[in-house]
C-alpha cells in the first residue's frame, strides 16, 4: 500500500519536473525570441537612424562624436526644400526629372506590357514564345553590363544628357517583368469573356480597352509601382546618361555629394531622405500587391 | 497572404490552359492586330537589348584586349573580390533568408509589426542607405566608431581603408539590403505548404528541427535553388553595393566586374577595356542565364 503511495507521489513530483522543464523551455524560448527581435531592431534600422541622426544636425556639427542628436535642427531638411546650399540649386528641378522619368516608365512599361500580353496570352499570336524568350533573357542579364554600349550608342544618336535615353532604357528593362506579371495574371480570367465579346462583334483594340485592363487592373497596379520604384531608385544609367545639373535627377544629385569627404553631410543625408519618403510611403501603401506580383514575377518568371 | 493563393491555386490554372489550347486563340482577320501588339516591345527589345549585346560583343572581340586584361593586377584582384562577393553575399543572405522566413511564420500580432519594420532595408532606395552606411564607416567621425568608442572606450578602425575590411563592409550592406526581400519570397513559399501537411507532419511527431528537416527543406528546395540562381545572377550585375560602400577603394582593391567595367570606361576612357572585363564573366553568366531561362520557362516552383 505504502509503497503505491511513494509510486504515486514519485510519479506526481515526476510530472511535475517534467511541468517545470517544459516551462523553463518555453520561458527560454521566448526570451531567445525577444533576443532576436531586438538584434533584428537593432541591425535593420542602424544605417536609417544613422541617415536620420545626421540630418538632424545643424552644419557643422557633422565631424563630432555624438551618438545621440544634441540640438535637433531641421536646418538641413530647410536648406533641401528652399535649395539652400550650392549643391542644392536644382533640388526641385532634379526632383521633377526623376519624376518625370518615373512615370514615363510606369506608362510604357504597363502600356507595352500589357499590349504584348495581351497578344500572346490572349490572341495567341503565332510564335508568342519567342518574344517571351526576348523577355526572359532582358529579365536574367545583369543591366549594368550593357550600360557601357547603350552609352555609346546613345552617344551615336545624339541623346546624352536627355532624359527620353534614360526612359528608353528603363523601359527596356521593366516591361518583361509587366508581361510575367500580365500573362500570369491574366490566367485567372477565363477566355470565354473575350470570346462572347468577339460574338457581340467587338474588334481586337475593343477587347484590350474595354475587357483587357479594366480586369487586370490589380496586376497594373503592381506592376505600375514596380516601374515607378525602380525607375526612381535607378542610379547607374541615370549616372551614365544625365551629367548636366538641368537634366539631372536626384539619385545622381544625391551621389554628388560624395565627390569630396568634406561635403556637408547633414544637407546630404536630408537629401537622402526626402529622397526616399515618395518610394517608402509607395511601398507601405501598395505592400499587399507588391510582394504578390514579386513572387509571381521574381520568382516563377 | 496574396501571394499565397497564387502557388496554391496552380492545378485549377493547368486546368485552364489546357482548354484555352483547345479552344479561343486567333480568328482569321486578326493576325495584323496581334502583330501591332506586340509590335513595340518588340521594337524596344531590338533596339534597347538586342543592339546593345550585339555592340557590346563587338566592342570586346579583340583578343589582345583580354590579354592586356589578365596582366592587370586590378583586374585580378577584381576576379577575386567578385568571387567571394558571389559567395558570401549570396549564400549568408539566402541561409539567413531562410531561417527568418521560418521566424516570420510565427502567429502574433508583434511578428507581423516586426516584419513591418524588418522590411524597411529594402523599401529605402539603395542610394540613401549605401551613402548612409559609407558615412557610418567613417573612420574618424563615423557613426560605428563612436558608438564603439561611447560605450566599450574602442578606438575602431578606419573601416574601408583595408581591402578586406571594405570589401567585407560591402558584402555585410549587400546583405543588409536584400535579405528582407528573399525572406518575403521564402515567406511566400512556406505560407504555399498546404496546412494539412504541416498539421500530419506534426500529428506524425515532425516538430522543431525535424519538421524543418524534414517537410521544409524538401518542399521549399526548387524555390530556394531558384531565389539563389537569380540571386547570383542580379548580385554579379550589382554596381551600387561597391561603388557607394567602398567606391572600390582603397586604391582601387575592391572592385568587382561590375564597376571595374564602368571604372575603365568612364574613369580610365577605355571602353574596350571595360567591356572586356564584364565580358570576361561571361562563362559564368552564360550557363546561369541558360538554367534560369529553362528553371523560369516552365514557370511553376512545385510545392
Amino acid at each position: 500500500m505504502s509503497t503505491i503511495v511513494a509510486d504515486a507521489r514519485l510519479s506526481s513530483r515526476a510530472v511535475a519536473r517534467a511541468h517545470s522543464s517544459v516551462r523553463l523551455r518555453r520561458y527560454l524560448s521566448h526570451a531567445g525570441t525577444v533576443v532576436l527581435a531586438l538584434a533584428l531592431v537593432v541591425w535593420t534600422l542602424v544605417p536609417i537612424y544613422n541617415m536620420v541622426l545626421i540630418s538632424l544636425e545643424p552644419e557643422g556639427d557633422v565631424f563630432t562624436d555624438h551618438i545621440w542628436p544634441r540640438v535637433v535642427s531641421v536646418e538641413s531638411f530647410w536648406g533641401v526644400l528652399t535649395q539652400g546650399h550650392w549643391y542644392l540649386e536644382h533640388f526641385w528641378h532634379q526632383f521633377a526629372n526623376s519624376l518625370y522619368i518615373g512615370l514615363m516608365v510606369t506608362f510604357f512599361a504597363l502600356l507595352f506590357g500589357s499590349l504584348t500580353s495581351f497578344s500572346i496570352g490572349r490572341m495567341r499570336i503565332r510564335h508568342g514564345w519567342l518574344v517571351s524568350n526576348a523577355a526572359l533573357l532582358t529579365y536574367v542579364i545583369p543591366a549594368s553590363f550593357l550600360a557601357i554600349p547603350f552609352y555609346r550608342i546613345m552617344q551615336n544618336y545624339g541623346l546624352a544628357n536627355n532624359p527620353w535615353s534614360v526612359i528608353a532604357a528603363l523601359v527596356a528593362f521593366a516591361t518583361p517583368y509587366a508581361i510575367f506579371v500580365f500573362q500570369e495574371y491574366g490566367r485567372s480570367i477565363p477566355i470565354e469573356v473575350d470570346e462572347s465579346a468577339r460574338i457581340d462583334g467587338a474588334s481586337p483594340p475593343q477587347i484590350y480597352l474595354k475587357i483587357y485592363l479594366p480586369l487586370m487592373a490589380p496586376a497594373l497596379v503592381a506592376v505600375g509601382t514596380y516601374a515607378l520604384l525602380l525607375a526612381w531608385n535607378e542610379y547607374l544609367y541615370q549616372f551614365l546618361l544625365l551629367s548636366s545639373k538641368e537634366s539631372m535627377t536626384v539619385p545622381v544629385a544625391l551621389a554628388q555629394f560624395l565627390s569630396s569627404d568634406q561635403s556637408p553631410w547633414n544637407y546630404m543625408m536630408a537629401t537622402a531622405i526626402i529622397y526616399a519618403a515618395p518610394p517608402v510611403a509607395i511601398y507601405y501603401a501598395f505592400r499587399r500587391r507588391m510582394t504578390a506580383g514579386l513572387t509571381v514575377g521574381g520568382v516563377k518568371g | 497572404m496574396d501571394n499565397a493563393s497564387v502557388v496554391v491555386s496552380r492545378p485549377a490554372i493547368r486546368w485552364g490552359a489546357v482548354s484555352r489550347s483547345l479552344r479561343g486563340g486567333l480568328k482569321g482577320g486578326e493576325y495584323p492586330w496581334a502583330l501591332a501588339f506586340v509590335l513595340p516591345y518588340a521594337a524596344v527589345f531590338l533596339a534597347f537589348v538586342a543592339y546593345p549585346v550585339v555592340y557590346g560583343l563587338w566592342m570586346g572581340s579583340e583578343t589582345s584586349l583580354y590579354r592586356e586584361l589578365f596582366d592587370d593586377p586590378i583586374y585580378q584582384k577584381s576576379v577575386v573580390n567578385t568571387v567571394l562577393y558571389l559567395a558570401f553575399g549570396v549564400n549568408v543572405k539566402m541561409f539567413l533568408a531562410l531561417l527568418l522566413s521560418g521566424f516570420f511564420m510565427r502567429p502574433g500580432w508583434w511578428v507581423k509589426a516586426l516584419l513591418l519594420v524588418f522590411v524597411l532595408p529594402w523599401a529605402v532606395p539603395q542610394i540613401s542607405t549605401f551613402i548612409s552606411i559609407h558615412w557610418m564607416l567613417n573612420g574618424e567621425w563615423g557613426f560605428l566608431n563612436n558608438v564603439l568608442f561611447k560605450l566599450f572606450h574602442i578606438e575602431g578602425p578606419s573601416w574601408l581603408n583595408e581591402r578586406w575590411m571594405a570589401l567585407s563592409a560591402v558584402i555585410v550592406s549587400h546583405i543588409w539590403k536584400w535579405t528582407p526581400f528573399w525572406t518575403l519570397i521564402l515567406l511566400a513559399g512556406r505560407m504555399a505548404i498546404p496546412m494539412e501537411i504541416r498539421d500530419s507532419a506534426r500529428v506524425d511527431g515532425a516538430t522543431g528541427v525535424r519538421g524543418f528537416v524534414h517537410i521544409t527543406v524538401p518542399l521549399l528546395a526548387n524555390l530556394y535553388l531558384i531565389c539563389t540562381l537569380l540571386s547570383t545572377i542580379f548580385l554579379l550585375g550589382d554596381f551600387n553595393a561597391v561603388n557607394f560602400v567602398s567606391g572600390g577603394g582603397p586604391a582601387n582593391t575592391t572592385h568587382v566586374l561590375a564597376t571595374l567595367g564602368i571604372r575603365n570606361a568612364f574613369e580610365i576612357a577605355q571602353p574596350r577595356l571595360g567591356v572586356a572585363a564584364v565580358m570576361s564573366a561571361l562563362p559564368l553568366v552564360i550557363p546561369l542565364v541558360i538554367v534560369l531561362m529553362r528553371k523560369l520557362r516552365t514557370a511553376e516552383v512545385q510545392l
